[in-house]
């Protein structure tokens, strides 16, 4: 059993004894933990994979939520198909901002996301339906498949993982197929693979189409976990927190996104009562991570195993 | 009183004349930003809280060592820029072999540690800076009041981006930058010092952050956010612009400024996103930018 | 008997006895703690007028109190919703499940505190909310476990309209922040200077974190209106203060601030502030009582104490008094008790716990000094009039709160 396989199984057993740790871990935290976690995963998958900065990937995360809770609230839509009306507006949404950004590489694309996602913010600020500044509040859990009763913590759990699970089990797929090779191919050098025959804006929109979808899954079952879906989700720092998470946990590599968003996510968790201690520590990790750590955790990890 | 769309002529024209005014700020701002990209190549998230720090620089002088506004109009820019030649000796320097996007996420996280740290210091309703005794009192132009503290605001900036765009496409040391961007090895082969040239750019891009946050502050309350509110408007700007362009830089600045204090009397609400929409029209027609061309 | 048997006997019993009543106490009281959370803004836009403040005032309360209550310790715990909705309740429902909190208070920003009521009133416990300015909290989303113990958007939009149209301000303009907030404040202020007489000539409205507000301002002066009303808050407000000073409004027009705390008056100073007429909870230099809190207060936190700290240190001692004259920290016995006692303090005059959760109290009405009538720190406002309590809320009859009997 290689040493990927024994990360996948220990993850799989701590994943699904989640609950059993309630009096240590918070279940709600453990929950948002996982859906920044595929929300950090997705993004990976066109930052690490694809290599492309997205610096507005908040406006998929966050708009979905806004429709799940628009749509669990008022339309009365049971959770699974309300995540699912999240994903799809978000790979629309995903689509109509990476056919725009495509068009420019590097540093133009981040600044064209990042100007497009405040775009959505200012939407979402304006729309009725998202509720301004008090967001969508009072999100109903809801029944999976109209059966189980999702407001119990311990139910949603397991939704929210088998989500995650989902979701990772797509990324994962992505990026040993076909299709990811030729995705990092265009990462390394993209004009030989455009001389190999490879249309490589289609396959950069399809990865940015992808990703948005699952960053678009991630954020609709945040709502129904925290009940809530507000402009802090839309705002351009959730856009960095992500790229914090990716960059921490180790660009490029399978399972740092998700060491990096428990971590990120641990840290604002136990900081929170040291006011700007919280932004100032966030700050410096980020610097470090740039300067000197630039792998990191899980690239460092690896690489020290392969010594 | 003449009427143009039902809005009196006198309050178009004087809200056209503030836009103006704020327009300026975009102005030099966005020119660092661009004066910083076209010859590093990074994008310096951190330009907004430099602003911030230029802003607090006034604000502390005058508390702490009871320095009038034109002497830190003068200080605190050169103190922002020696920040800046530190971060970019310090951490820059290093980043420059590896793939540009590491420039941004390194000012990015130095943007989150310096408003972090004000924010802790300096709570954040902000610090009241007074307007200084030579400017007070406005100006009557006929159509309007202009306070002269506004008026000063833009000639000001406007003389110092006419500075910057003469020194950068008109001289010797401008001739050096920009041969300094295309080719650095060649020009270095010549005897340029190209690494001091790389930082004395980044030390005068944020200097130029600084001296806007200077000028601000009689404006708008000094306080620690006031910089992160302004950054992403200020890199619409840049973007539209054409990034790297100098006179895209100042142009557009400009030009939002009026659009905006248009937007503000026929529909105000719109006036914070108005930039974005004419962003993304932008980028559909020219992807390069009004005035820019790919690098 | 022989006596060592007898004493033992007295002895066992003493200790019995003892022991009853020593086990019997902290079982009225859930978990034998009494835990308070003080849940605010400690890092954002609100910091300053509650934030850390609002933690020294609670601390100062319960110390001022004994410590304990019925036998059982008090605690303070504290955090920072930072503003987000989404935080604040994942951080409160973490205190109701797990830390065992039996009262929150403070929750500055309204869309926190509407979240945290609905949560606090599902487990049974205490939601007492003095930073926030919804109406919703008593009308709408009332709760039976939800006090509004400051102040609210109808106090502050009434209190300053009527007083100021009745004293001939009757033409006002409006310079609003475009979101729920801002608009519902203008709406309510709107509707109090239309119901006494006055007119409202226009509004502009602005984008929020609105930088120079002087557009805004050039056009509220070119209507000449009576009285700019300013329905926004925080840096928007402060903004819009500056511009007008800039202008020179305060001297020809009437600036009323409908949301300005004392710590935005000290940011903005006098020179600039001066004019403003406002409505607001709590004034420190008011009478001897005030100025007791607030020395005191100054002595830990550095700053005098605005509404929100004041409020949280009133609605913290009343609770733990109402605790125990109910005997038990059970919430509704709790509420219950309040609704009977008079809960008048030097922060809460002819105070009154009504069926909707709203407390009402007196108000005061107050204009910013000029420089020079400032003859000490902190020597900020005039009171100009006291609105009574029974005149400065929405009246019970107009309560769309579902537990008001009509």
């Amino acid at each position: 059993m290689n040493n990927t396989q024994k990360v996948f199984i220990a993850l799989g057993v701590l994943g699904l004894a989640g609950p059993l740790l309630k009096d240590i871990v918070y279940p709600v935290f453990l929950m948002n933990v996982l859906c920044f976690a595929l929300f950090a995963c997705a993004f990976n998958l066109l930052l690490g994979f694809t290599g492309l900065l997205s610096f507005g990937h908040a406006a998929y995360f966050g708009f979905a939520a806004y429709v799940t809770g628009h749509a669990c609230k008022e339309w009365g839509l049971t959770p699974e198909l309300g995540v699912l009306a999240g994903t799809l507006v978000a790979a629309g949404l995903g689509f109509v901002i990476g056919s725009l950004a495509i068009r420019r590489a590097g540093i133009y694309l981040a600044m064209i996301t990042l100007a497009m996602s405040q775009l959505v913010f200012f939407v979402c600020l304006q729309a009725k339906f998202t509720g301004g500044e008090d967001g969508i509040q009072g999100i109903p859990r809801g029944k999976f498949l109209g059966l189980v009763d999702l407001t119990d913590n311990v139910s949603l759990y397991y939704f929210v993982f088998g989500v995650f699970v989902l979701g990772f089990a797509l990324i994962y797929r992505t990026i040993h197929s076909p299709f990811g090779q030729i995705l990092k191919s265009i990462r390394e050098n993209e004009p030989r693979a455009i001389s190999l025959g490879y249309d490589a804006d289609k396959f950069k929109l399809v990865a940015f189409v992808l990703s948005a979808a699952l960053s678009g899954m991630a954020g609709s079952t945040k709502s129904l976990v925290n009940q809530l879906a507000s402009l802090a989700d839309v705002h351009w720092h959730m856009s960095g927190e992500v790229v914090l998470m990716t960059l921490l946990g180790g660009m490029g590599t399978v399972f740092g996104p998700i060491v990096g968003a428990l971590t990120v996510k641990g840290l604002e968790h136990y900081l929170a009562e040291q006011g700007s201690w919280v932004t100032i520590v966030t700050g410096a990790i980020f610097v470090v991570c740039v300067l000197a750590f630039r792998r990191g955790i899980v690239g460092e990890l690896a690489a020290l195993f392969k010594r | 009183m003449s009427e143009v769309f039902g809005i009196p002529l006198q309050a178009l024209l004087s809200q056209l004349l503030i836009g103006l005014v704020n327009g300026s700020f975009y102005a030099m701002l966005s020119l660092g930003l661009a004066v910083i990209f076209g010859l590093l190549n990074i994008i310096n998230f951190s330009h907004g809280a430099l602003y911030m720090m230029g802003a607090y620089g006034a604000w502390m002088g005058l508390t702490y060592l009871g320095l009038n506004y034109w002497v830190c109009l003068l200080l605190a820019p050169l103190a922002v820029g020696l920040v800046g030649v530190v971060i970019e000796r310090t951490m820059l320097q290093r980043l420059y072999k590896l793939d540009h996007l590491y420039g941004l996420l390194l000012t990015f996280g130095l943007a989150l540690i310096i408003e972090g740290l004000y924010r802790q210091a300096y709570g954040v309703s902000g610090q009241p800076y007074p307007v200084p005794e030579l400017l007070k009192g406005a100006t009557n132009l006929g159509f309007m009041f202009l306070p002269n503290y506004r008026a000063w605001v833009l000639v000001a900036s406007l003389a110092v981006c006419f500075a910057t765009w003469y020194v950068i496409e008109r001289t010797k040391l401008g001739a050096y930058l920009r041969a300094g961007t295309e080719n650095p090895r060649l020009v270095q082969a010549f005897g340029v010092n190209v690494p001091l040239m790389v930082t004395l750019t980044y030390g005068f891009g944020v200097a130029l952050a600084g001296f806007a946050g200077v000028l601000a502050s009689p404006i708008i309350q000094v306080n620690p956010l006031m910089g992160s509110n302004l950054i992403i408007v200020v890199f619409a700007v840049v973007v539209i612009g054409g990034m790297g362009s100098i006179m895209g830089a100042i142009v557009t600045g400009l030009g939002l400024g009026l659009i905006e204090g248009l937007t503000k009397v026929f529909y105000p609400e719109l006036s914070a996103t108005v930039v974005f929409i004419i962003m993304a029209i932008v980028l559909l027609v020219r992807p390069a930018g009004l005035f820019g061309r790919e690098k | 008997m022989n006596r060592t048997l007898a004493r033992a006997t007295v002895l066992v019993g003493l200790v019995c006895v003892a022991a009853a009543d020593g086990l019997a106490q902290p079982a009225k009281v859930s978990d034998g703690v009494v835990r308070i959370g003080v849940l605010g803004d400690m890092t954002g836009l609100y910091s300053d007028l509650g934030g850390q403040g609002s933690v020294i005032a609670a601390q100062m309360a319960v110390d001022d109190f004994g410590g304990s209550v019925l036998g059982a310790p008090v605690e303070v715990i504290a955090a920072d919703h930072q503003n987000n909705a989404a935080t604040g309740a994942n951080r409160a429902q973490d205190w109701l499940q797990t830390q065992r909190v039996d009262m929150i208070t403070d929750l500055t920003n309204s869309a926190v505190a509407l979240a945290v009521s609905k949560l606090a009133a599902a487990r049974k416990r205490l939601a007492v909310v003095v930073g926030a300015a919804s109406t919703r909290l008593t009308n709408e989303d009332c709760t039976a476990y939800t006090i509004h113990y400051a102040y609210d958007t109808y106090a502050l939009a009434n209190g300053t309209a009527r007083t100021i149209v009745r004293q001939g301000g009757d033409s006002w303009f409006f310079v609003t922040v475009d979101y729920a907030f801002g608009l519902s404040l203008e709406k309510d202020t709107a509707a109090a200077v239309t119901a006494s007489g006055g007119k409202v000539l226009g509004r502009v409205r602005h984008p929020l974190n609105v930088g120079d507000a002087l557009p805004y301002l050039l056009q509220a002066k070119a209507s000449r209106p009576k009285v700019i009303g300013l329905a926004n808050a925080g840096g928007d407000s402060i903004n819009s203060i500056r511009a007008a000073a800039e202008l020179g409004l305060t001297g020809e027009h009437v600036v009323a601030g409908l949301l300005v705390f004392l710590t935005d008056v000290h940011s903005l100073g006098l020179q600039i502030a001066n004019g403003m007429i406002f409505t607001d909870g709590y004034y420190w230099d008011f009478d001897e009582e005030t100025r007791r809190f607030a020395k005191r207060f100054f002595a830990k936190a550095r700053k005098m104490p605005t509404m929100v700290h004041a409020g949280v240190y009133s609605a913290t001692t009343n609770y733990l008094k109402a605790v125990r004259e109910a005997g038990t920290d059970e919430a509704g016995a709790v509420v219950a008790q309040m609704r009977k006692m008079d809960l008048s303090d030097f922060f809460a005059r002819n105070a009154q716990l009504r069926e909707d959760g709203r407390l009402v109290k007196d108000m005061y009405l107050v204009q910013v000094k000029k420089p020079a009538e400032s003859k000490y720190p902190w020597d900020y406002y005039q009171i100009k009039a006291i609105i009574p309590a029974g005149e400065a809320f929405q009246p019970l009859a107009q309560s769309r709160c579902p537990l008001v009997k009509k």
